[in-house]
This record gives C-alpha cells, structure tokens and sequence, in this order.
C-alpha cells in the first residue's frame, strides 16, 4: 500500500494555481523526487502532505490518512525539512531539538540523549550551546536537518534540502539520507538540482507550471526524452543562431541557447568530429552524457535554472 | 525499528473528529518553549517592561496631581489624582500587553521568525499555538500585574484588601484583548496594517476615562466610550482599588467575560487561516 | 574637483562623465541622498499623514480639552489648553523625530540595506548621514505645521507667534534625532537595545519634560530628567513663542545651545558612526 496518494491534488492562490490537479503515488520505503524550477508548486505540494497548506481540491492520503483532517496525527510520522529553515531563534542550538521534539510529545528523557544523538549526526556537538544566529548558513540547514528526524519519522519531507550548501557538505548529506533509506524511511525530495536528484531518488516526477509532465526513474527519464550522449558547442554569442542551419541533420535533435548550442546523439564524439570535419570550428566544445537537465529541457522548452 | 511515537499516535488516534486537525493536547509543549524563552531572555528588558506605567504614574500623579488635586473616586468622595489614574494605569497596561503578545508578537513569528511554520511542522495543531500563546501572554500579564500591584501598594495608592482582585481582573482584561486581538491578527496580512493597532489603542487610552472623568463629555461621547472595552477595564479596576462595588461592577465583568467568548470563539474558526495557508 | 558646479553637464558628448558624476555626488550628494529617502516612505506616506493629523486632534481633544476640563487654576498664567499645547507639539513631533532616529536607521543598515546600495555610488556616509537628517528635518518640520493648523481649530494659539513653535518643535525632535541615528549606526544585531533606548530614555524624556505640567512641580530628584531632555528645552521655547512664557534671559541661551549641540554633536558622531559602518 502507497504510504503518500495524491489524485488531482490541486492548489490555488487567488487567480494563481500553483498546483494544477497532480496524481502521484509513493511506496514505502521509496525515494521519490519532485523536479522542477523555482516556482512550479513543488513546496506547496510538501507543504500539503504536511497538512499545513489546505487544498483547494482534489484528494490526498499520507498513511492512509487525510492531512487536513488529522493533521497532528499525519504529522507525528514526518521529518520535515522546508526549503527555508524555520529554527527557533530565540533558543540555543540543542534547545531547538528538544523543543521540537517535545512538541511532538515526546518524553524529556528520550530527547535528551536524542539530542546529543543528533547533534553528532549534523556534526554540532561543539555548537550544542551557539545561538542559532551564530551559525552559518551550511550548519543552519544541517541543524534543520537533523531536527527534522527527532520524532524518527517514517517519511522524510526535504524541501530543496542541498540548496546554500558547499559541494562537501552536499556529499556529507546524500550520504545520510542513503542511510536513512537503507532503514526503511521513505524520502520525498524536491530539488531543482539535476545530480541530486539522479543521485537520491528512485523515481521521479517532473514538475513544471503546477502539472507533471514525466514521470519515471532518472535512468527512465533520459532514455525516453533524451538522447545517450550530448555536444555542446560554442561559436560566440552573435553566430550560435546562424549555425543553427548548418548543424540541422547532423543530430537527432537540436536546441539553441543563448549562450551555446546542444546535439542530442547516441554518439557524441562521433558527431564532433563531424562538425570539424565540415569545417565549422566552434571556440568551444564538450561531449557528455545526457542528464535530467536535457530531459527538463526537452519538455518544458527551458532550462532549469534561468 | 521501535516507534518512538507510538504512545502519541494512540493517543491521537482517539480524539474526537472534531479537534483532529486542530488540537493534540499538547499547548503544554508551546509553554514549556515560552518558559525556556524567558530564562534565556534578558532580564533588563522583562525588568523595564514594567517601567512604562511606574513612570505614568510618577510623572502624571505626582506632576499633574500638584494641578489637579482631588478627584471624585467610584464611590463619589474625593480621591487624590494619583490614586484616580494608578487602576487606570494598571487596566491600560494589560490591555497593551496582551495586544502587543497577541498581534505583533503573533504577526511576527508567523510572517518573519517562522516560529509557528517549525511548530506546525510537528504534530503540534494550530489550537496548541493558540492556546500555548495566549497562554504565555497572561503570564507576563501576571509578572507585570503583581509588580505594578506591589508599587501600588507601597505608595499607598490602594486602600482595600480588594485590591488583590485586581490581579485576577487584569488577567482576565488581558484574556479578553489577546482572544480577540489573535482573531485581529488572522485577517493582517501586511506590515503598515501593524501601524493600525496603535491608531485604535493610543485614543481608547486617551478617553476611556484614564486620565480625567468621562463626565467632562457631552452625553453621545460617553456613550461612545462606555461601548468600548478600556473603559469597563478602568472602572472597575477603580472600585477594586478601593473596594466599592455596585451594580456597574456586574456590567463591566460581564463585558470582558463576553468579550473573552467572542473572541476565543472567533480565534478558534479563524484559527486554520491563521497558521495554514 | 570639488567645486564642480551642480549645473555642469554630466552627459557630454564622449558619454557619461564619470568624473564629473563623481565629484557632482560628493558636492551634492546629501541632497540625492535626501531626496531619495524622501521617495522611498511613499508606501508608508498614508500611515505617517493619518498620524501626523489624528495625533493632534487626539492629544489636543484629550489633554487640551478633557484633562484641562479638571485643572482647576490657570498655570503659568494662562488656560491650561495655552500651556498644553506648544507642549504637545513639541513632545509629538519630537518623539516621532527621536523614532526615526531607532528601527528605520537600524534597517536601513540590516535589512533593507539601502546604506549599503546607496553606498556602490559614489556617495559618501557622512553625506548619507546629513541626507537622512535633511530628510527627516522635512517631515518632521511638515508634521509640526500640521499641528499647528490642527491647533488653530481648537483655539491653542492666543497670538500669530506660536507659528515659531513649528521650527522650534523640528529643531527639538531633531536634537532628539542625529543621536539616535548614530547610536542605531553602531548595532550589528537586532536585539533589545531599541526596547531599552524607548523605556529608558525616550519615554522618560517624554513623561518628565513638562510637557503636561510645569517641570518645577516635581520633586527635585526627578527634575534633572526634564534637563537633559531636548524636549524640555524646546517646549520651553515654545511656550515663549506661543504665549509669552516668562524666562530669564540667560536660560533662553541654555534652551538654544542645548538643542543645537544635541543636533551638531549627534551629527558629528553620526558622520563617524556611518563611515565606521560602510567603510571597512
């Protein structure tokens, strides 16, 4: 049985609809990311699972439970992690944890050794005592983190979990939510990085406007709406359009950027050497794999992020 | 994997329908994060937070009491100006705490300090919030309540044992501004609507029979002023200090009481606007 | 460069004279400053003329007329509604003087940050600093007339002086003001001191600086608070102004070189301050 069921799951502000009628199921256990740009209705959507943002309609069920109708009850099985971190300012770092956890009503003795617990596991025990404002931002979102796991949650809610953070402390945090799925938490990550998400989770929606537009693992994704491999070519802003012409036939598919030209090929450096065998010389050059990024490219017409 | 939660869950599995979304009995747990607030606070600030009325009292009853001299007191004998403004001072500055607790504390952790956005991400409901906040703001209405009492006291401003009923009558004018000013806060959506509040708070304190009797009025503006809350707060605060009461004393009681229920009744189907979007 | 007129043409035919924008900026630059200070409280000039016009009539309709309603004799010689009102002038726009001076000054440092995009031009702190104090001298001066007319209704005014009570009020809440601003300069962290600096200075320089009764009627022991308050000095002046308030001449000296080292001496901590802030 899906632990999180969604079927037109909709979401209006006024004139603006932010989610626009989605369907989607996540099994236990699972690590499912929704993908999308700033603004396609990805935190609203955590926000609703969570029962803290109310739907304008359509229906939804997180443990066989409806957010809006039991939403303390819906709640004392989530890790929240929002995009924004929410920390009690007003409270010393380990105070934060186990405010939170009593929040959940959970006894102070239990929170006490959790509390140093977690404090390990985010790298904060020198910080136990610090002023939130003290932090800086990487532990921050480190603390908002680990906070999130106080009540041991069976689903994790990470909203845009790695954004401000250094490529280390990227690395670091990926490494703990694998941990957290080999024990059995089930993951919902939104996230408009395309590695993170071909790193994190298992399957995926894509998110764009409020609607999904694909959906399937990231493997799935880019061997449907993408070629293997892709060249990027440069030839200096003012010409990129003119060559356009030129390359059209050569690859599968093309996209003009700005700032430089994508082929779509199942061999890339094939078609490089093409390129320079008709004599078009780019400035620059580049073969590499297809990513969630030309998927998102492909479906939506842009680019992730502008 | 052992579940932590499980007492919790079956405790919140077993509440009536009707308090599922809203409540899980756990306001305790906003008090608890109030309380710990308070001991890491600055003391100064909870300290000179009860300056403000000490220094009204000073300045009006001893500068404007040498102009004024006697006034006439609930029972109709005189009494010293000092003694006629010091229950007044006392009515106003619940009254201004509790809307100060109540909106722009409120306001602020919803829309700035995102403390509430952290507590509804827990199984706390949004009546736990309520209920814990409220809770808070009466209790630095007591803080304040007992030491304004005591300098009362001290500088023989109140000549009735009743006078320690002013303590659980500040409370309960506390009560009544804070549930209604919650209810206030749930429709505010942006910052300058904040500059409103001073706009209707600043000529209540003004008029409502704080600084001189309302009996210099014309009769349509003491009506006026007798619909509003600060003054039932001021008068019968004013019979407790000296211990005289009359029918009035039922009205003015009444009043908060039924200013309470509106407003906890009005916070409570307001409350799902209030903290979920 | 410096004496680059302001009418030199900075757009001349090789395109944007830079040098001559710049030294435009540094000679004229506080009035920029000044003028787009003035620009940036639109949203709020609803909320500032609602007050500017509802404080008087309340103060005036309260204390002038209500409170006065139980004063039973005529103080320093005239009606208490006489004596009320160049007191009130002064402590309302003084106290709204000595406001600007906290949290606006406080943000613009910390979260809005206009000191910090103001100062990617060329302009200087200090120019900032004189641009805020020309910015608020004008609101508060427009505030103070406001008053002033609002008083006429109610009768406040037994003579054409009292219109001197309008820069006299302004000079007063600016004393209050320059201060404040370059104390609000020095803080890193939003914290309490703003809770501190309204309950332990501007509040009791509010309550004990005669506004509603002569400062002589206090103890003592609690007088000296009035001294120190710029209030104090300017409702003093005020009160000469309005209704010919008996005070010896050497005390008017006091009165006016007391408000004018608050405001020169708060400017030049403020010049210091700002620089100090912006300039690390």
């Amino acid at each position: 049985m899906p632990v999180i069921q969604a079927q037109n799951l909709t979401k209006k502000f006024g004139d603006f609809t932010a989610v626009d009628g989605i369907s989607f199921e996540v099994a236990p256990g699972e690590s499912f990311g929704l993908l999308g740009p700033n603004g396609a209705g990805k935190s609203t959507t955590m926000r609703m699972i969570g029962g803290t943002s109310l739907r304008t309609s359509g229906s939804l069920t997180v443990l066989g439970l409806d957010p809006e109708e039991r939403g303390p009850e819906v709640r004392a099985s989530l890790g929240v992690v929002p995009q924004q971190d929410s920390l009690d300012e007003e409270l010393r770092a380990r105070d934060n944890l186990i405010v939170y956890g009593r929040y959940f009503g959970l006894p102070r003795a239990y929170l006490e050794t959790k509390a140093d617990e977690l404090l390990e596991f985010a790298q904060l025990t020198e910080k136990a005592k610090a002023k939130v404002n003290a932090l800086s931002g990487g532990m921050k979102r480190r603390l908002t983190i680990a906070r999130g796991l106080v009540n041991e949650p069976r689903i994790l809610l990470l909203d845009e979990p790695t954004t401000g953070l250094d490529p280390q402390a990227r690395h670091i945090l990926w490494d703990r939510l694998f941990r957290l799925k080999e024990q059995g938490v089930t993951l919902v990550i939104t996230t408009h990085f395309m590695d993170e998400a071909e790193q994190l989770c298992d399957r995926l929606v894509v998110i764009d406007h409020g609607k999904i537009v694909a959906e399937g693992s990231p493997q799935a994704l880019i061997r449907e709406y993408s070629t293997r491999e892709v060249v990027e070519v440069r030839f200096g802003s003012a010409r990129n359009a003119a060559m356009e012409a030129e390359l059209r036939g050569m690859a599968e598919r093309i996209e003009v950027l700005p700032d430089r030209i994508l082929l779509y090929a199942r061999d890339g450096e094939g078609l490089l050497e093409q390129i320079s065998r008709r004599g078009l010389n780019p400035l620059t050059s580049l073969v590499r794999r297809s990513s969630l990024e030309d998927v998102f490219l492909r479906l939506t017409g842009r680019s992730l992020i502008d | 994997m052992s579940d932590v939660m499980a007492p919790v869950k079956e405790r919140l599995a077993n509440r009536p329908s009707w308090l599922a979304p809203l409540y899980a009995g756990n306001a305790s747990a906003v008090i608890e994060r109030g309380f710990r607030v308070i001991r890491n606070a600055n003391w100064g600030v909870i300290a000179t937070g009860f300056f403000e009325p000490v220094l009204y009292l000073l300045a009006m009853g001893v500068g404007m009491g040498a102009l004024v001299g006697g006034v006439p007191g609930p029972d109709g004998r005189e009494i010293s100006y000092a003694m006629f403004i010091a229950p007044a001072l006392l009515a106003t500055s619940a009254m201004n705490g509790a809307i100060y607790d109540s909106v722009n504390n409120v306001f602020f952790k919803l829309r700035y300090s995102k403390v509430y956005e952290g507590m509804l991400q827990t199984s706390l409901g949004p009546m736990d919030v309520a209920l814990g906040e409220i809770f808070m703001a009466l209790f630095r209405g007591l803080l304040y309540a007992v030491g304004f009492l005591g300098v009362l006291g001290v500088m023989g401003l109140v000549t009735s044992w009743w006078a320690l009923a002013m303590i659980p009558v500040a409370l309960l004018i506390a009560l009544g501004f804070a549930s209604l000013g919650m209810a206030v806060t749930s429709f505010m959506k942006s910052f300058q609507q904040l500059d409103l509040v001073p706009m209707v708070l600043l000529p209540m304190f003004l008029f409502s029979s704080t600084l001189f009797p309302i009996s210099v009025y014309p009769g349509w503006v003491q009506g006026v002023i007798q619909a509003l809350p600060l003054w039932h707060g001021v008068e019968l605060m004013r019979q407790l200090s000296i211990g005289f009461f009359s029918p009035m004393t039922l009205v003015h009681l009444s009043y908060f009481a039924g200013m309470t229920v509106l407003g906890i009744t009005l916070v409570t189907f307001r409350l799902r606007k209030l903290f979920l979007r | 460069m410096t004496d680059v007129r302001h009418e030199q043409p900075v757009v001349t035919f090789t395109g944007l004279d830079h040098a001559a924008l710049a030294a435009r900026t540094r000679r004229w630059g506080w009035l920029h400053y000044a003028r787009y200070r003035q620009a940036s409280e639109g949203p709020f000039l609803v909320t500032a003329l609602m007050l500017a016009i509802g404080n008087p009539i309340l103060y005036l309709a309260a204390m002038g007329l209500g409170l006065g309603s139980i004063v039973q004799a005529d103080v320093s010689g005239v009606s208490y509604l006489h004596f009320v009102a160049p007191g009130l002038l002064v402590a309302t726009v003084a106290t709204t003087g000595a406001q600007f001076g906290t949290w606006p000054i406080f943000g613009g440092f910390k979260w809005i940050r206009n000191y910090l995009a103001a100062q990617a031009t060329p302009l200087e702190p200090g120019q900032m600093a004189q641009g805020e104090t020309l910015a608020i001298g004008v609101r508060l001066f427009v505030q103070a007339a406001i008053f002033w007319v609002i008083g006429l209704a109610f009768g406040a005014w037994p003579g054409g002086w009292s219109l001197l009570a309008i820069p006299i009020a302004t000079v007063a809440a600016l004393a209050m003001f320059t201060p404040l601003m370059a104390y609000s300069a020095t803080l890193e962290e939003e914290g309490l001191h703003f809770n501190f600096v309204q309950r332990l200075i501007i509040m009791p320089m509010f309550l004990f600086a005669g506004t509603f009764f002569p400062l002589e009627s206090m103890p003592i022991y609690l007088q000296w608070v009035g001294w120190v308050s710029p209030m104090w000095h300017g409702t003093q002046l005020a009160r000469m102004a309005s209704f010919g308030l008996a005070v010896p001449p050497w005390l008017v000296g006091v009165h006016v070189v007391f408000l004018l080292a608050c405001i020169v001496g708060g400017q030049v901590w403020a010049h210091r301050t700002f620089t100090r802030r912006l300039v690390r």
